[in-house]
């Protein structure tokens, strides 16, 4: 009987992981749409500055109106994309004259570097003072974490990339800033929720330590939201990272993403909204899945 | 807590006020250039100091925080009017069209936000007039950022839908317009108010990330997050005090709005 359960416990595990592969390869599919959609769609699209170039021949300049033609069709521009990226040819940025796949493969490297960072020492930070605004009972330092959140969020990710380089402080750390408030405000309101529930407040009753209460009563019932937040933070970290790296001169993906954008290099910029939906799907899946998991096995 | 919401509020009204009434004087032109002094320090005739151009920051803050101040809360309604279309009335309707709004919504909430900005801003034409610029800015705002109101208003018109008032409405024979305009509107009023004073912040901040990759209110026409830029010159010319009061302005703003929103209703 227990084993029958466990097998259809795993039956339906596996349903769900098989679910949510696909909704996440289909968001990453429609998300690709939308941004050429939007694209397509934008005032401007179709003027192009090389056409300005006096040097170009009539029949260059025809080839890049005709290169543009095909663009404007944007359902079988999109699915004749798709066929080409299922036998691994992701196309030619217009703007580097470079195959994507090697200029991908380049910055993909340093903006996950940047974001792991980055990330660790937002979740660091705002982790070590929340538990020790929990353990201490400090209402000073719960202040004044608040109110330094309270002003990190008001200032714009671009403004604390460019005062990073001001201070000279490493990219990550302006990333980090940027995280840091989001995470600790989160983090903040739900321990201090989960403090005031009936179980903890038996528990300092009966004169547990604020650790213990801390280690036993509190992280156990927070650790479902606290996974979810971590794929939350990955989205967050991949968005901040645009302003971050275009500003303080990172050759990563925000900076592409930017750079693409400027130059309208239409296949680049289907790509990378490609690669960015992925990233932020996939982390948000996985960390609902941890979640589910860990709520089954509570 | 309710003194300082009011504090909040008086803040951000004096604020208003000063930048409207302000950028309405002579005085204050904010692309007159005075050549004899550029990059100058606080004096009687320019408070703040000048910009790399010569001209006036006080006259450049007034007009920025105005049109920051006008636009803003613009994106925001009309972030507001679709989420209340497409969250509000599936919500309310149910079935499919509640599923694939829900997956629609989904969809837009994993796609990052300042990504799909920038995409579309740097699609305008080059010649467009700072105006125009200005207005399609935060028109675009307005338009992409839609999906986090609309799944809130969703899931409460959802709630709405079961509720007993409804149910008994229905079943009185009332019609629909009236139902929607009687009962479910003015029960939506508060989640839609706390949802539009949030989105305001948050589109003044989307606007100065994007001003500060160039791509947001073209010069010369000043808004907050565009006199923000004068924080790069901050690295070659010296960090001068006044070079901050965009950035300061812009917090006392934003932090005021965040304060005078009663978070509670939000959710």
């Amino acid at each position: 009987m227990e084993m029958e359960r466990s097998e259809r416990g795993a039956g339906d595990g596996w349903k769900s992981v098989l679910r949510r592969v696909l909704l996440a390869a289909m968001t990453v599919l429609a998300g690709g749409l939308i941004s050429a959609t939007l694209v397509r769609y934008a005032p401007g699209f179709g003027s192009d500055e090389r056409q300005l170039d006096a040097r170009l021949s009539s029949a260059s300049l025809a080839a890049i109106r005709d290169a543009n033609a095909s663009e404007r069709r944007i359902l079988p521009y999109y699915a004749g994309y798709i066929a080409r990226a299922l036998h691994g040819d992701l196309g030619i940025s217009r703007s580097l004259n470079r195959p994507i796949q090697q200029i991908l493969a380049e910055r993909l490297s340093i903006t996950s570097l940047l974001a792991v960072k980055a990330l660790l020492v937002a979740w660091l930070a705002a982790l070590s003072l929340v538990f020790a605004a929990g353990v201490l009972r400090l209402p000073a330092l719960s202040l004044s974490s608040s109110i330094g959140s309270g002003v990190l969020l008001c200032i714009p990710a671009g403004a604390l990339a460019l005062l990073s380089v001001l201070l000279n402080a490493p990219g990550y750390l302006a990333l980090a800033v940027v995280l840091f408030p989001k995470l600790n405000r989160y983090l903040s309101n739900l321990t201090a929720a989960t403090v005031s529930m009936p179980h903890v407040l038996a528990a300092r009753a009966k004169g547990l330590s604020e650790t213990q209460i801390l280690v036993w009563h509190v992280i156990p019932v927070i650790k479902g939201e606290v996974l979810a937040l971590a794929g939350v933070s990955v989205g967050l970290a991949i968005s901040a990272a645009i302003p971050v790296e275009a500003l303080c001169g990172i050759p990563g993906i925000g900076q592409l993403a930017w750079q693409s954008a400027l130059a309208r290099d239409l296949p680049l910029l289907i790509n990378l909204s490609m690669l960015v939906i992925a990233g932020v799907t996939l982390a948000n899946s996985g960390a609902d899945l941890l979640s589910a998991d860990r709520g089954q096995a509570a | 807590m309710k003194a300082i919401r009011l504090a909040a509020t008086v803040l951000i009204v004096v604020i208003a006020m000063a930048s409207v009434l302000g950028s309405l004087l002579p005085v204050f032109d904010y692309a007159r250039q005075d050549r004899e002094r550029i990059n100058a320090g606080v004096s009687a005739a320019h408070w703040l100091g000048t910009d790399d151009l010569g001209r006036d920051r006080l006259s450049r803050l007034l007009h920025g925080t105005q049109v920051s101040l006008l636009l803003a809360p613009a994106a925001a309604a009309l972030s507001m009017l679709l989420a209340l279309v497409i969250g509000a009335a599936s919500g309310l309707i149910g079935g499919f069209a509640e599923r694939s709004s829900k997956l629609i919504i989904d969809l837009f909430l994993s796609i990052p936000w300042l990504f799909l900005l920038l995409i579309v801003r740097a699609m305008l034409p080059l010649n467009t007039s700072p105006a125009l610029s200005a207005v399609v800015t935060f028109l675009m705002l307005g338009a992409l950022g839609w999906a986090a109101p609309a799944r809130i208003l969703q899931a409460r018109a959802s709630r709405l839908r079961h509720a007993p008032f409804i149910l008994l409405a229905r079943a009185a024979g009332i019609s629909r317009c009236r139902l929607v305009s009687h009962h479910v509107l003015p029960n939506l009023r508060p989640v839609l108010l706390a949802q539009f004073w949030i989105s305001v912040p948050v589109f003044i901040l989307a606007e100065a990330n994007l001003s500060l990759l160039g791509l947001g209110v073209a010069e010369p026409l000043p808004s907050l997050g565009s006199l923000l830029r004068e924080l790069e010159s901050a690295l070659s010319l010296g960090s001068d005090v006044c070079r901050f009061a965009a950035l300061m302005v812009l917090i006392l703003v934003v932090s005021s709005l965040q304060i005078a929103v009663p978070q509670q209703e939000a959710c």
